[in-house]
Parts: C-alpha cells; structure tokens; sequence
C-alpha cells in the first residue's frame, strides 16, 4: 500500500501548480471565458510542453505512459487552476478511446498529434432524452459505397467548438460503432455555446455525412464497450477535478473565515461557521479517498470491478462537491454570489461536473443495483 | 500510488486467519456475530488466548510484551478479528492506561501494572467523566488531596465518576483527579490509579436504553490511594491525558466492525421479504445500503491513507483522528439503523430473552427471525457513539481550533 506521489509525479505537480499561480491566474481565466474560443491556445501548448497531453498513450506513439493515478494528479491541478482547456474531451475521452480502441493506422496518425497539442477532438455520443444512459444512441449509420453515412443529433458535446475532429457515436444493423468525423465535413453543424463554468459546448447535427471505411474505430457494433471504458475514465478524471476545486474551496473559505469580521471578531469563531468548515474537510478528505480508489480500479482489467468503483466514487464525491460548494458560498455570505471572486466560479464549475457523464442519482443507482448481483 | 497490501502483509493476513480459525472459540463468536450478549468471562478468555498466542497486545512495544507490529500489521489483525467475530479487545487497559503507563509512568509501575493487563489478569476501567464534566471534562471536581503519613504517602480521594464502561467488572480504575484548584483548571489535574477493591467506593449500575447494564456510576468517599499510584507527577496528569487522544488512530475508525455489519445488513435485507420480494430488492431500501456502503469505502481508504502514513514522524499533527471518529460513528450508526428498518414490524417486541446466546428462536412467533432481537436495542445502544470519546460536535471544534486555526 503506498499513497503517495512518486517525486516525477510531485515534480508534474509542482509545474502545473506554477503555471496556474504565474500564467493563468483568476483574472486571465475570467477573461478567457467571455473570449471567443473560450480558452487558451498557449495554455494547450504549455500542456503539450509539460507532457500531460502524452500523458495517457504509449511512448510508441509519443505518450508517457501514465496511468489513471497521473491523471488524477493532473486533474487535481487543473481543477485547482479552473483550467477551461478541453483536456478531458481530447485527451481522456477521445485519447483514451482510440488508445484502447484505434487500429495501429489511426493511433499512429491521431495520438502523437493529440500529444504535441496539434490535435483536438471531442465525443459526440450523448443524444437529448436519453439523459446520462450510454445505450440509448438514435443516430445511424448506414452503408453508403465503401464507407458510411450517417444521420442523427447529438446534444451537449462538451470540446466540440474547439475540435477538429469528432468522435460519433451510432447505430448500425450490428449496434452501436463509432466513426471519426472532421469537425467542418459537409453535413456536420454545430450549434455552439459557453456553458454554466465557461466551457464550451455545442449541439451537432448529422445530415448525410458521408465517411469512409477507415473513420470506424473498433469493431462495428462493438462501441458501447469502448464508450463505457472511456467515460468510467472521464468519470474517475472528473472525481479527482472536483477533489481540487473542493481543496481550494476550502483553502480560500479557510482564509475568509479569519479575515472577515462581524460583530468585531473574525467571524471564524463563530461555532456555527467552524463546524460548517470542519464538516467541508472532513467531506474533501473523504471524496479525496474515493478519487484515489477511482483513480485505482479505473485502470483494472476487469469491466465490473471498475464501473462499481467509478459509480462509487461518482456518486459519493457527487454529494460531498455539493456540500463544499454552496457551503464555500454561503460562508463568503455576499461575496460568494458575485462573479468577480473565484468562489463562484469554483462553485459553478463542480456544480457543472456533477451534471457530466452522469449525475449523483444516475452513478449511485449503477452502483446501487451491484448490490443485487452480490 | 497502491491499494494492494504486500505479499508479506498478505501472508499476515492468512496467518491471522489460520490462528483464528483454530484458536477463537466457536460458542465466543456465535455470539459476537449474533450480537448476543457476552460476559465477562468471554472477553478474558479471549484476551488469555491471545495473549498465549504472543498477540495480547497488538499495539504494544515488543519490549512490553507486545507485538512490535506496525500500524498496517494491526489494521488487518484488528479486521480479520471484527470479521471472524473475535470479540473486541477492551480498550480501557489495553489502549488506555497501558500507553499512559509506558509513556510516563515509572519502571515499578511498568512491571506491576502491564503484565497484568496483557495476559488478562487485571480488568480495567476508564475515571475521567463526572456529572458535571462531560464534554467539558478540564472542569473535572473529584479531589485527590496528598496526606504525608508515616506508614506511606497517600492520597485522600472524594467524588464521583460516571459513564464507567464495565466498571462492575473492573479490578483498577484509571482517574483523572483534582489535586489542585489554583490556575488554569488543566493545570490542577492528576492522573491516579485506584484499586477498585479499596474501601470507600461504590459502583452502581446505570441501565441504557437497550435494557443492558453496561455502564456505572462510581462513587469515592474517602478513599485511601497509595501516594505510589500516581502516574507522572502531580498536576501534569491533563498532558498525559492528551497524550492519548492523538495516540490511537489505527481502530479509532471501526472499520472492520463496520464491514461485518454492513454484510450482516446485507444478509438481513435479503431474507427479510416485502411482499414476497427479497427487501433489497426494494430500491428505496436498496439505495440506502449503497449510501452508507459508500460512506464505509470512503472511510476504509481514508483510515488506510492515515495508517499508511503512521511512520511518517515528521507529518504534522493532522485532523486525521477526528474525522476517523466522526466518519465511523456515523456509519456505525446508520448501520444499525438499518438493520432495525430492515426488520419491519418486527423491530417492536423487546424480548430480552434473545439477548441470551441459547436462544434459538419463539415457537410462537415464527416471524421473529433468529437475527431480530438484538437488532433494535443495538440501534439504541450505538447512539452513544457520537456522544462517547469526545462528541463528534468536540471533533469538530478540534478540526476547526487546533487544526484550522480558527
């Protein structure tokens, strides 16, 4: 057993924690959020420099090799930093998938330029009405000469703005399969737009794409498998993103409670407010262990076992993020509803994460119904 | 970063295993498994085993006749017993007043006291409540005044103990006394240890609320303590007993315990049926198992991460031990809560009879399943949790002053 960091992990820790005080501090993400892209392209070249957009695939096609435990630490910062760069949709969904997924042609032309920052990608799997369910795909392909043609909706694709490339998701006579589709191929429209944390996000519509035989990814009929992998590996990604914004929440609240004074003392020795705080630690430290299981079995061979550990983690962090977040708010009184402190946007953020790939409900039924099979 | 236990730590495991598998007495664990209710003799016979076995003391050092093992050693030893049904081992000696007595008592008292307490020969008791002093335990009034004499030094005591865990079955008494009442009241306090046979002190039981006698009230009317008994010196006994709050953290989580509860709860709600249905097919019910399942995942690999990090001396006290108690009371709690639910209309007859380890059942009540009667009265008794050990609402101002600095 051993829970802690390797000094090249510390190291990776200690430069990002760098970049986020120097060079991407709170006025510069504020900024960068009302910006046009919505996030920033220096950022994505110093992540290539860094090496974090290696970080998952094999050093054949330039990666470093990391496991789930890398990317934990990883997202810890970046939640830390409130980083709005489409990591988690080009690098863990869509890097993941065609890592675990991709023929040796597409890891070789798409990984190494996902690495050196060249390459962005988004998954455009979920479709409106069929919520946080990974089964429910309407769109189609259909055999079109050698390759495919496809048609269909797909709602909320989160990176899709900034993508060159597509991930889709669809129905063919076998099942589900998924097609690698450029971003600006005729047929394909997005409609964009900033979400609640000042991402970017957008609605696609799919009219007679055409593709061909080498845009499919795995086995035709064979994606709902890949899909659930690569979004228990977003899943345990987002886990530990949320653990770093619930720390800096507790960091910035903590500094709050002894500077703010009422009544002619820091409101900090108000018992009311101390216990409040206590119980937000003692939330972090808690979700902190569930990200670090997630982070764990996520890598595990074996389906089951890593599902019911991400449901888990997801389910359990779900509810401990909402404490820590409108508790940071509601300790910060007034300024803790103004957009110019990062409170809010640190509060807006974990609220969004706990709406991705599945909210609280949806991973503690997942995990909830294994109880059954035991 | 690694979840797994060593090859070594495993084989640990399979040789605590083996051992309990020879050497716990199978009428012992039916009981403890079927939460009935256990005499004294079951605890000292189990604590005599051990000790045979060289395991009496697993938190000990080698030097005193424990184990020497190292935290994660006595986190799997402390889960494989909870699992197996080993009654707990009493931690009133053997965590309590054995660690004051290596830390600061003199070599007399070493040899006198801890033989006694690892091999099960003296049963021991813990005096630091009292009426008045409950969370606010500095407050503390019992006196302990010093009486020069010529036939030995003695120590004149008066006053009352409560919340005594036990206490009817307790050769020795370990008190925090009043021995002075100038300056801070922490600053007037001694630690003093009292034969329970001496003349002068009176035990008298307090019934909770699960019918069982497990905790007294003792009374001190001019009791005679040899002046030898003091642990330490005089009025230094408040840092000795805060020496001890910070120094158990391996168990303070009841982590093990927890896991066969949750397991027993599991069982339960499978063969308790709702029309007809297994209850844990019932969603609503089923969710709320899930729910402090994973209250018990998350608290399982926050105790690991703290005993993982026990060698770490330099580490800084952290408010590691607090969260561990407030975590693991609350899902103990929640834990016997559902157990209680899960019966139905079933957790209503109070039927003390199947407190006893023979009883196997009412002919008359088929309903009454064998796994009933204990589940109601452990759902009260286990409030005591969050109260006991300093109340969770003290953990928290722990957290929030000494920790957080607020």
């Amino acid at each position: 057993m051993d829970f802690n960091y390797t000094e090249e992990q510390l190291a990776l820790q200690d430069t990002l924690r760098r970049f986020y005080t120097r060079d991407y501090p709170f006025e510069h993400r504020r900024a960068l959020a009302k910006s046009a892209d919505g996030f920033d392209r220096s950022a994505w070249k110093a992540f290539a420099d860094f090496g974090i957009l290696a970080l998952p695939f094999d050093e054949e096609f330039g990666g470093l090799n990391g496991k789930a435990v890398d990317a934990m630490l990883v997202m810890e910062m970046l939640g830390r930093g409130l980083a709005l760069e489409p990591y988690v949709p080009t690098v863990v969904l869509c890097g993941g998938l065609i890592r675990d997924a991709g023929s040796a042609a597409q890891k070789a032309e798409l990984l190494p330029a996902i690495a050196g920052g060249e390459l962005m990608l988004a998954l455009a799997h979920y479709e409106a009405g069929a919520r946080y369910q990974l089964d429910q795909v309407a769109t189609t392909a259909t055999v079109s000469g050698a390759g495919w043609q496809l048609d269909g909706a797909k709602a909320v694709v989160l990176g899709a703005p900034a993508a060159d490339r597509l991930i889709v998701s669809a129905r063919d006579g076998k099942g589900i399969s998924l097609f690698l589709v450029d971003a600006k191929a005729p047929g394909v429209s997005l409609r964009a737009y900033p979400t609640q944390d000042g991402a970017r996000a957008a609605d696609i519509k799919l009219s007679g794409v055409q593709v061909g035989a080498a845009a499919l990814i795995g086995t035709a009929g064979g994606g709902l498998a890949v899909i659930e992998r690569a979004i228990d590996y977003a899943n345990a990604a987002l886990c530990a993103e949320a653990v770093g914004i619930m720390s800096a929440l507790n960091e910035v609240t903590l500094e709050y409670l002894k500077t703010r004074k009422q009544f002619g003392v820091p409101i900090g020795k108000f018992q009311a407010l101390q216990h409040r705080m206590a119980d937000m630690v003692i939330a972090t430290e808690q979700a902190r262990s569930m990200a670090t299981l997630a982070a764990v079995r996520v890598d595990s061979a074996d389906a089951a076992e890593r599902s019911r550990a991400v449901a888990a983690a997801r389910a359990y962090i779900g509810a401990q993020a909402r404490l820590v977040g409108q508790q940071a708010v509601q300790l910060h009184g007034g300024m803790g509803v103004v957009d110019e402190l990062n409170v809010g946007h640190y509060f807006k953020r974990l609220t969004m994460i706990g709406l991705s790939f599945g909210d609280a409900d949806y991973h503690l039924g997942r995990f909830s119904d294994t109880l059954l099979a035991a | 970063m690694d979840l797994n236990f060593t090859a070594e730590e495993q084989s640990f495991r399979e040789e605590v295993r083996n051992f309990l598998r020879a050497r716990l007495p199978a009428e012992i664990s039916r009981k403890v498994l079927g939460g009935k209710r256990l005499a004294k003799d079951d605890f000292v016979r189990w604590q005599k085993i051990l000790h045979s076995q060289g395991w009496g003391a697993s938190g000990w050092p080698a030097a005193f006749g424990g184990t020497g093992w190292n935290a994660v050693q006595q986190h799997i030893f402390d889960e494989e017993c909870a699992d197996a049904g080993a009654p707990m081992q009493l931690p009133f000696g053997l965590k309590m007043v054995a660690p004051v007595i290596v830390a600061f008592g003199n070599p007399a008292q070493q040899q006198r006291f801890l033989p006694r307490i690892i091999d099960g020969t003296d049963w021991w008791c813990q005096g630091y409540s009292e009426p008045g002093s409950g969370s606010d335990l500095a407050s503390l009034k019992m006196r302990a005044q010093l009486v020069k004499s010529g036939d030995g030094d003695h120590y004149v005591v008066n006053g009352q103990k409560t919340w005594t865990t036990l206490g009817q079955h307790a050769d020795w008494i370990f008190c925090l006394v009043r021995t002075s009442t100038e300056g801070r009241q922490q600053e007037g306090i001694s630690f003093l240890l009292i034969d329970m046979k001496t003349p002068g002190i009176t035990v008298r039981p307090i019934i909770m609320l699960d019918g069982e006698h497990e905790i007294n009230e003792v009374w001190f009317e001019e009791v005679r303590v040899p002046a030898e008994n003091l642990i330490g010196e005089e009025n230094k006994g408040w840092t000795y007993a805060k020496f001890l709050l910070g120094h158990e953290r391996t168990g303070i989580a009841g982590v093990g315990r927890s896991k066969r509860e949750l397991k027993k709860l599991k069982e339960i709600a499978t063969k308790e049926t709702a029309a007809g249905r297994p209850l844990i097919e019932d969603q609503r019910f089923r969710d709320r198992i899930a729910l402090v399942e994973l209250e018990l995942m998350a608290l399982e690999i926050t105790n690991l991460r703290v005993i993982s990090a026990e060698g770490d001396k330099k580490r800084a006290p952290g408010p590691e031990a607090s969260i561990l108690k407030v975590k693991g009371s609350e899902i103990q709690q929640m834990l016997t809560e559902l157990k209680m639910q899960a019966l139905g209309h079933y957790a209503l007859p109070w039927l003390d009879e199947g407190l006893d380890a023979d009883w196997d059942g009412d002919a008359a009540m088929p309903a009454y399943a064998d796994h009933a009667p204990p589940l109601s009265g452990q759902y009260f008794n286990v409030r005591k949790t969050t109260i006991y050990g300093g109340s969770n609402e003290i953990q928290k101002n722990i957290i929030s002053q000494m920790i957080l600095g607020l």
